[in-house]
């Protein structure tokens, strides 16, 4: 297996194309415009469409048309971008499209600035555009899983005819690391059932009205029961050195990079700390978390690069048994091991 | 009613069974709309260009937003005004199909102004109708940016006034100022004689479709007697005596004769190809032994830090390139915040055999600093027991830690000694492969051609990572 030092904005890229994704519609914007650049090198080497639009608007109803279309198919963005896309993305949802989408987050609110933040988690992880539905989220923490979940989120997507986001920050994808790169995917998925192809045998309608209340009704009902599956199956996170632990950080994308330095760092003086990544964030691994307490966890310390999204999802998972702690940095502030430590012991009163 | 209409055009469904209700034989449109009459002109199209099992319709959302009740094609529904960035990628999905995009004036001209007016540009091989009715047909009746100048709508109910509410927009001449389109036509329905020219317009836009010449556009004049508030034949006579003086017809671009067809490339999906094109299988081509001495940091994290353009961040690559041909798991992290742009810059190194968790080197066990800021910025955080090499050339005070190993390398002087500055980075490397013994120098040299190209560069490269070896290797002897 070939191994490469890469960009984790060119990893994703590299994923996409591994993934078999025909057709890149993007708009610059920093800190992901590497992923456009890298597409609009890579893609047309091998016969494949790159195009960039003429906003993020116009990008996202490019994904529709060739989801649409039954092509494998992405854009990339950030922040105010993502928040442009939404509208798009809420018609994706509505007429069941698979797409992919990668938000490599920056600061906010407004134009805010480029350093790395996790701010868009709400506006992607709670479906942010209009109407009923949800995105599939995944969030790597290295420049491997860039790779690695960009092909699953094109293979869950089509799984479930969903839109399917990684949810990434600057520093991941701004960073280089090594990664091992997997095979090509062998054979795309058959969709002639309901993709429009232009031809006499795929007369099909790609369409999200319903003007019946009873039928729009019963149309949710259907995505609801589809999103119930996925947080059935699809639940991703990692536990580190959590076997016997007593206090539990949570974090998710560069942020878990940092913690788990933290907890080796803890460990060493004795405390028995562990780290909860969550891998898929929609579907959040609710069942993983409310069953902390139970497994021995007195603490728990949410760090995020927000200024508490995630914290909500892990108290509601948490149900009451414990109240997560908080801790959160933004603007481009990625705190250090050391400031999460001096938090910890701050916290709960251990020497580290 | 029914028995008058012998058969539907071709391009129709027979049966309009999307359309809810009893009725799945009417179309939903108002009597004397014109949005059924341009229908029909598309739909016979359809069939006599023998086009209706290759054709792609887009509906928008406006009141033809259930032309896809209608048109026995693929369809796809969109969302207001995108109708034309959808075409786009639909057309480039499907090179041999027919994409038309269907919109009325509120969702072309207004919500949509930029997106018809990109796709024109870009010559997309699409053909759009576009139906201006100079109001907001589905919802009830408000202004559009085609609406007359004086002309009552339920949001300028005193009638449109340009000091505040702009001009009656012209579509069809704004498109004729790009260059890519390839046929741009207005025509009007009020009357036998002009959907008789709209019927040909209809037709020549589609042929230049099928023949993959671009874009093609027919805006059409169309009656809305619901929201104008007027009878079937007062609506056409109001096209006749208002609308044409503000929007004159005929053809403003035909330049089919001219246009080569658009030929797309097709997708190559083959997992042999892809592998190949991605440069996978050899790596860079060089796998390298790890140095037999046992490095004086076995799982190095590195800073190296100096002025932007000082090759900081390059050195940084080189060194992360050379742990992964060793086979370590390795990152490099470049330095965020306001310091990017003012001129410093600093990255982090990890070279590793287990997992890397922060990225960050917080503690580094080597700090490269060229420049002084950097030195005192950083020289602080350098683990203890750990090694700074320091540029001496332009640091001209002394590192204070007294429990590190300080190394004093003239970086800069070196780079210089070898007529180029920029080779600071390969001096950078090469002194802390000979600090460390985490690279052999051989290896690093059989490494440059991967990594530059050019003979000449090369070997100067060459030289300057032997430099700050050899440098450093004489300190230590
Ligand atoms: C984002 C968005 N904004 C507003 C609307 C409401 N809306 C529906 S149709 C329409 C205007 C339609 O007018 P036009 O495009 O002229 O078509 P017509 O109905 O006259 O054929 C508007 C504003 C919408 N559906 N979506
Ligand atoms: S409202 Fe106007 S445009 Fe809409 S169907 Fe009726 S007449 Fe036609």
């Amino acid at each position: 297996m070939a191994r490469k030092l890469m960009k984790g904005n060119y990893a994703a890229v590299y994923g996409a194309v591994l993934a078999g994704c025909e057709a890149y519609y993007g708009y610059p914007i920093t800190p992901a415009s590497e992923i456009a650049e890298a597409a609009a090198e890579l893609f047309p080497k091998l016969g494949r469409t790159f195009l960039q639009a003429e906003c993020e608007t116009a990008s996202i109803n490019m994904v529709y048309g060739a989801a649409g279309c039954g092509k494998r198919v992405m854009t990339a963005s950030s922040g105010p971008g993502i928040s442009l896309k939404q509208e798009g993305l809420s018609y994706c949802a509505g007429s069941a499209l698979p797409c992919v989408v990668v938000d490599v987050m920056r600061g906010g609110p407004g134009l805010g600035n480029i350093g790395p933040e996790q701010a868009d988690y709400n506006q992607v992880v709670k479906g942010g555009g209009h109407g009923n539905y949800r995105v599939i989220v995944l969030a790597p923490n290295s420049c491997q899983e860039m790779c690695d979940l960009t092909m699953l989120a094109f293979e869950l997507a089509d799984k479930y005819r969903n839109p399917a986001f990684v949810l990434t920050d600057g520093v991941i994808g701004q960073m280089m690391e090594s990664v091992e790169i997997p095979e090509p995917v062998a054979s795309l998925p058959d969709k002639s059932s309901w993709a429009v192809k232009g031809d006499a045998d795929t007369k099909n309608l790609i369409n999200s009205i319903y003007l019946a209340h009873d039928e729009l009704e019963a149309w949710n009902n259907r995505l609801l029961e589809k999103y119930r599956a996925i947080e059935r199956d699809e639940v991703r996170f990692e536990e580190y050195r959590m076997e016997d632990a007593e206090y539990a950080v949570i974090g998710y994308g560069c942020i878990s990079r940092v913690l788990r330095t933290v907890v080796d760092d803890a460990r060493e003086k004795g405390v028995k700390i562990g780290l909860f990544r969550p891998i898929s964030l929609f579907p959040f691994p609710k069942s993983a978390i409310a069953s902390l307490p139970s497994r021995g966890i007195r603490k728990v310390l949410t760090v995020e690069l927000s200024t508490g999204q995630l914290v909500d999802d892990v108290n509601l998972a948490l149900g009451g048994r414990l109240i997560s702690d908080f801790y959160g940095r933004v603007g481009g502030n990625v705190p250090s091991a050391s400031e999460i430590l001096g938090r910890i012991s701050q916290l709960y009163g251990v020497k580290i | 009613m029914k028995g008058a209409v012998l058969r539907k055009p071709g391009g129709f469904n027979d049966i309009y069974k999307h359309k809810p209700g009893a009725d799945k034989d009417r179309t939903h449109y108002c009597p004397g709309c014109g949005h059924g009459i341009l229908h029909k002109l598309i739909a016979e199209a359809l069939e006599d260009l023998e086009i209706t099992d290759r054709t792609i319709v887009i509906s928008p959302v406006g009141c033809s937003v259930f032309a896809y009740y209608y048109f026995n094609t693929g369809n796809l529904q969109v969302p207001h005004g995108r109708a034309p960035a959808v075409a786009t990628s639909v057309s480039r999905a499907n090179p041999g199909s027919v994409v038309i995009s269907y919109q009325g004036d509120g969702d072309l001209a207004a919500i949509g102004g930029n997106h018809i007016l990109q796709a024109a540009n870009r010559g997309e091989n699409i053909t759009v109708f576009f139906v201006n009715n100079a109001i907001y047909g589905m919802t009830g009746g408000q202004m559009a940016p085609t609406t007359l100048e004086g002309m009552k709508t339920t949001t300028t109910p005193y009638g449109r006034n340009p000091a505040t509410d702009g001009y009656p927009m012209k579509v069809a001449e704004m498109l004729n100022s790009l260059y890519a389109p390839t046929f741009i036509a207005r025509t009007s329905l009020h009357d036998i004689a002009n959907i008789r020219k709209t019927r040909a317009a209809v037709r020549k836009a589609l042929q230049y479709n099928m023949e993959k010449k671009g874009f093609s556009i027919v805006e059409v004049l169309s009656m809305c007697p619901s929201n104008w508030k007027l009878g079937a034949v007062e609506s056409q006579n109001w096209i006749r005596d208002h609308m044409l003086e503000v929007y004159p017809l005929g053809t403003l671009r035909d330049r089919g004769a001219e246009v080569a067809p658009r030929v797309r490339p097709r997708p190559e999906l083959d997992p042999a190809r892809v592998r190949e094109t991605l440069g996978l299988g050899e790596g860079s081509g060089v796998k390298l032994e790890r140095p037999k001495e046992t490095p004086v940091y076995p799982n190095p994290s590195v800073r190296i830090a100096g002025f932007g353009g000082q090759g900081v961040l390059s050195a940084g690559v080189v060194l992360a390139n050379l742990g992964l041909e060793y086979g370590y798991n390795v990152s490099w992290l470049p330095s965020y915040g306001p310091e990017m742009r003012g001129g410093t810059a600093n990255c982090s190194v990890k070279i590793q055999d287990g997992t890397i968790g922060d990225t960050e080197a917080t503690k580094p066990h080597v700090l490269i600093a060229l420049n002084r800021p950097s030195m005192e910025k950083f020289e602080p955080i350098v683990a203890s027991g750990g090694t700074l090499i320091y540029n001496s050339t332009l640091i001209d005070v002394t590192p204070s830690r007294k429990d590190i190993r300080v190394l004093a390398v003239p970086i800069t002087g070196l780079a210089d000694e070898l007529g180029n500055t920029k080779v600071q980075s390969m001096v950078a490397a090469g002194a802390f492969a000979a600090a460390t013994g985490l690279f052999a120098l051989d290896d690093i040299i059989r490494l440059l051609p991967s990594l530059y190209s050019g003979e000449a560069i090369v070997k100067l490269n060459e030289k300057a990572v032997k430099a700050g070896f050899d440098f450093v290797r004489g300190i230590k002897s």
